[in-house]
């Protein structure tokens, strides 16, 4: 019998870490789960112990071998996909980290953002990373950790102690640790530090100097699709080839391989992102120009990406502090049970309004209310505020994206997919038709196709785009005098919401 | 049917007697209610017996005579109410769904029984890429779809239902007598999973089995849907390799549903 080969992706996310198995045709066979605490020191500052996260890798690993009747013999590869710009420093020697990894979710690097922007660093920052210094980045934790953690910067200075994103951490761990261990990250982490030239792909020299970071810390960027190095631990012997950020992963998975293409992710927020293919956009409407993915030696490929912050998480509120609903798919029921909002639009501008408005003295606001309104139309409103935040993000897109780029269908994946009055109201506020796919694992699948083309797996990206298939299509059905009216509605909406915080 | 750990079972089956007997338009008799949800004849008179002494189910009485059909008391109507959210049981569907349409290569919907049909409340494309429209909405009639056949075998109170009901004929295969339909459901019954084959439209059938809840009333079918002749091998059996997916998927969902309800 001939051995039947998988490749393993691990889903390093905020809340769990997951090793999901994928067979050639792109199935999945087998997933197996493990959550990690999240620590609050204080209001703002969200944690991770990395410890905790490399032990639940040792397991998830083997648990889905295991639940798939498989070894690891019968690994071609290994992909890692993970949470971004969460920053990681620990001891070469051993393997220790110096301390809890500071999350994208963390807000304390503020006042040194703010700093690099009021010092006249912003133009710099903004040439070579293709955006204005945020706190989304990592560079930035990454200061704040050699300026706090005792021993960091001497360390750092005499490479003792190094940085990295999560996949830098996972993938040393694997090959080795203190024994060999690979320090490397791929292009698309490392474009979320704020540290790199996102044109030439390397460290550069006048960012490390301007946030004061030691470059004998940093790891050696790569590819997203090639061999970093093979195990020594967990699955010895198997390669690792691929390591994506989560986005590009789920881009990646979702076969957007040509410019235009797009894929969005509906979770607690939204993450859009658009393959701009060899170009740099640039993104006048505050989008984040980013890298799309490298495959091996070939050029980078650029993509735009925009992100809405909420949209399953207002859900949640909607279910847990209002309590109007039970479980989250119910939203859908009660949204039915309405034939339309009743003139009722909530704007969830809960920590101000990001791109493509920016507004960050924003705050949210229910609109349109009068006696005929039941909860059955805030239901509606709930749903309608993802699909017009949706359609905010795709304007901004095809205006930035450069010519010839226009968005002509979206492909969807993530939990929020399960819900069709959403997916139906999208596509009519888009008016370009919205693709579900089988997998829904977008983040993992990419992250396992990266490793499989690494070692030839499979064979091209023609191959992996073959693999896609539609499991649902919605087409926009809403006419546009109706769809231009609604949208004007959601406008006068969205200005009713502005400034709202005052000045301090 | 197992039940949840934790869980009473006997308590599991009151409960679906209950909302078998609220969700029929007529009473049931003993052995309907038995067939229906799996159980031995001496389990349900027993349940049936305590239900009925707590007044939560009528036996049925024409001038003093007892006879052996039951209904359920208005006390305990609310018991019949509900179900899973079908938008909630479409939500943890997806991914049994999607495996099996990427499985099998057919086009997978899930239905959820209303009074008079059967309401598709997900559907997954067949994965070739042919040019497809999402069924989510749309009814299907309980006589004439793999759907329907599943849930009034395992659900809306069998037999005692079919004799009001309209057969209307969409093909020259649809079921056309109430026997045929009762001989349709013993078999679905004996086999776990429905089918039908060209009684909808000439040339496409389907494959069903039961979503089963606590106690093994079904809240849902999950179907397999196709072209007759990929589904049907030439003697009109419907192919093993196509079964064999489709109650695996059936069990595993009915295990969810079991755990959310």
């Amino acid at each position: 019998m001939v051995k039947e080969l998988v490749v393993a992706a691990i889903d390093q996310g905020t809340t769990s870490t997951r090793c999901l198995l994928f067979n050639h045709a792109g199935r999945m066979i087998a997933v197996s789960q493990r959550e990690h605490r999240q620590h609050y020191p204080r209001p703002g500052w969200v944690e991770h112990d990395v410890a905790e996260i490399w032990r639940n890798v040792e397991r998830v690993v083997p648990d889905a071998l295991r639940e798939a009747g498989l070894t690891p013999d019968n690994l071609a590869a290994l992909g890692i996909a993970n949470q971004r710009e969460t920053t990681v420093i620990w001891n070469r020697q051993t393997g220790r980290p110096l301390a809890r990894a500071i999350t994208w979710q963390d807000t304390r690097t503020e006042p040194l953002v703010e700093e690099l922007a009021v010092t006249g660093k912003a133009d710099l920052i903004r040439d070579v990373c293709g955006m204005p210094p945020t706190t989304y980045f990592a560079g930035p934790r990454l200061r704040w950790l050699l300026d706090n953690v005792p021993g960091a910067r001497e360390g750092a200075e005499v490479g003792d102690v190094l940085f990295g994103t999560m996949e830098s951490w996972l993938i040393w761990q694997l090959t080795g640790g203190p024994n060999g261990g690979s320090h490397v990250t791929d292009v698309t982490n490392a474009s979320r530090t704020m540290l790199m030239d996102i044109r030439d792909l390397r460290w550069d020299e006048r960012l490390l100097k301007t946030l004061d970071i030691p470059a004998a810390m940093l790891p050696e960027i790569r590819p997203n699709a090639t061999v970093y190095g093979s195990c020594r631990t967990v699955v010895p012997g198997v390669p690792i080839g691929g390591a994506l950020g989560d986005q590009h992963a789920a881009l990646f998975g979702q076969t957007c391989f040509a410019p235009g293409e797009a894929k969005c992710t509906y979770g607690t927020g939204a993450f859009l992102l658009m393959n701009t293919g060899g170009r740099l956009a640039t993104s006048p409407h505050g989008l984040i120009p980013t890298i799309g993915y490298v495959v091996g030696d070939g050029p980078p490929v650029y993509a735009l990406e925009g992100s809405i912050a909420v949209t399953g998480s207002l859900v949640q509120w909607f279910r847990d502090s209002l309590e109007l609903i039970d479980t989250a798919p119910q939203i859908e029921s009660l949204a039915t049970s309405v034939s339309d909002n009743g003139g009722c639009y909530i704007v969830p501008a809960f920590s101000g309004l990001y791109a493509p408005r920016w507004h960050p003295d924003a705050r949210g606001v229910v609109v349109g209310l009068t006696s005929y309104v039941t909860k059955g139309h805030l239901a509606r409103a709930v749903l309608e505020a993802t699909g017009w935040q949706t359609r905010e993000v795709v304007d901004a897109m095809n205006a930035d994206a450069g010519p010839g780029l226009a968005l002509t269908r979206l492909k969807v994946d993530g939990g929020m997919t399960a819900n069709h009055l959403l997916m139906q109201f999208v596509a009519d506020v888009i008016d370009v038709p919205v693709e579900r796919p089988f997998v829904m694992e977008a983040v993992s699948l990419g992250a396992a196709y990266a490793a499989g083309l690494a070692v030839g797996y499979w064979a091209d990206l023609a191959v992996l785009r073959g693999n896609w298939h539609r499991a649902a299509l919605w087409e926009p059905k809403m006419d546009s005098d109706h769809r231009n009216l609604e949208h004007d509605n959601w406008n006068r909406a969205v200005e009713r919401t502005y400034d709202w915080v005052r000045p301090t | 049917m197992a039940s949840v750990p934790g869980r009473i079972q006997s308590i599991e089956r009151a409960v679906a007697i209950l909302r078998l007997l609220d969700a029929a338009d007529q009473p049931l008799e003993l052995h309907e209610i038995a067939d229906t949800l799996g159980l031995a004849r001496t389990t349900t008179h027993g349940i049936v017996t305590t239900l009925r002494e707590l007044g939560l189910v009528n036996q049925i009485h024409d001038n003093g005579q007892f006879h052996g059909r039951y209904d359920v008391a208005e006390a305990a109507r609310v018991f019949g109410r509900g179900g899973p959210d079908p938008h909630e049981l479409r939500s943890l569907a997806m991914n049994w769904a999607d495996s099996l349409a990427a499985q099998t290569g057919l086009a997978v919907t899930l239905g959820v029984p209303t009074r008079v049909d059967v309401l598709v409340v997900h559907h997954v494309f067949r994965p070739d890429g042919s040019s497809q429209q999402l069924a989510v909405g749309q009814r299907r009639p309980l006589h004439a779809s793999a759907l329907g056949k599943a849930l009034l075998a395992f659900a809306s109170g069998g037999v005692r239902r079919l004799q009001g009901m309209d057969l209307a004929k969409y093909t020259t295969r649809t079921i056309q007598t109430h026997q045929e339909l009762k001989d349709a459901l013993t078999a679905v019954r004996h086999d776990g999973f429905a089918t039908e084959d060209g009684e909808l439209e000439p040339d496409r059938g389907s494959i069903a089995a039961p979503v089963q809840g606590p106690g093994g009333l079904a809240v849902a079918a999950v179907a397999a849907v196709g072209r007759r002749d990929e589904l049907y091998d030439r003697r009109g059996q419907p192919r093993s390799d196509f079964v064999g997916p489709l109650m695996k998927t059936a069990r595993s969902l009915s295990r969810e549903v079991r755990r959310l309800w």
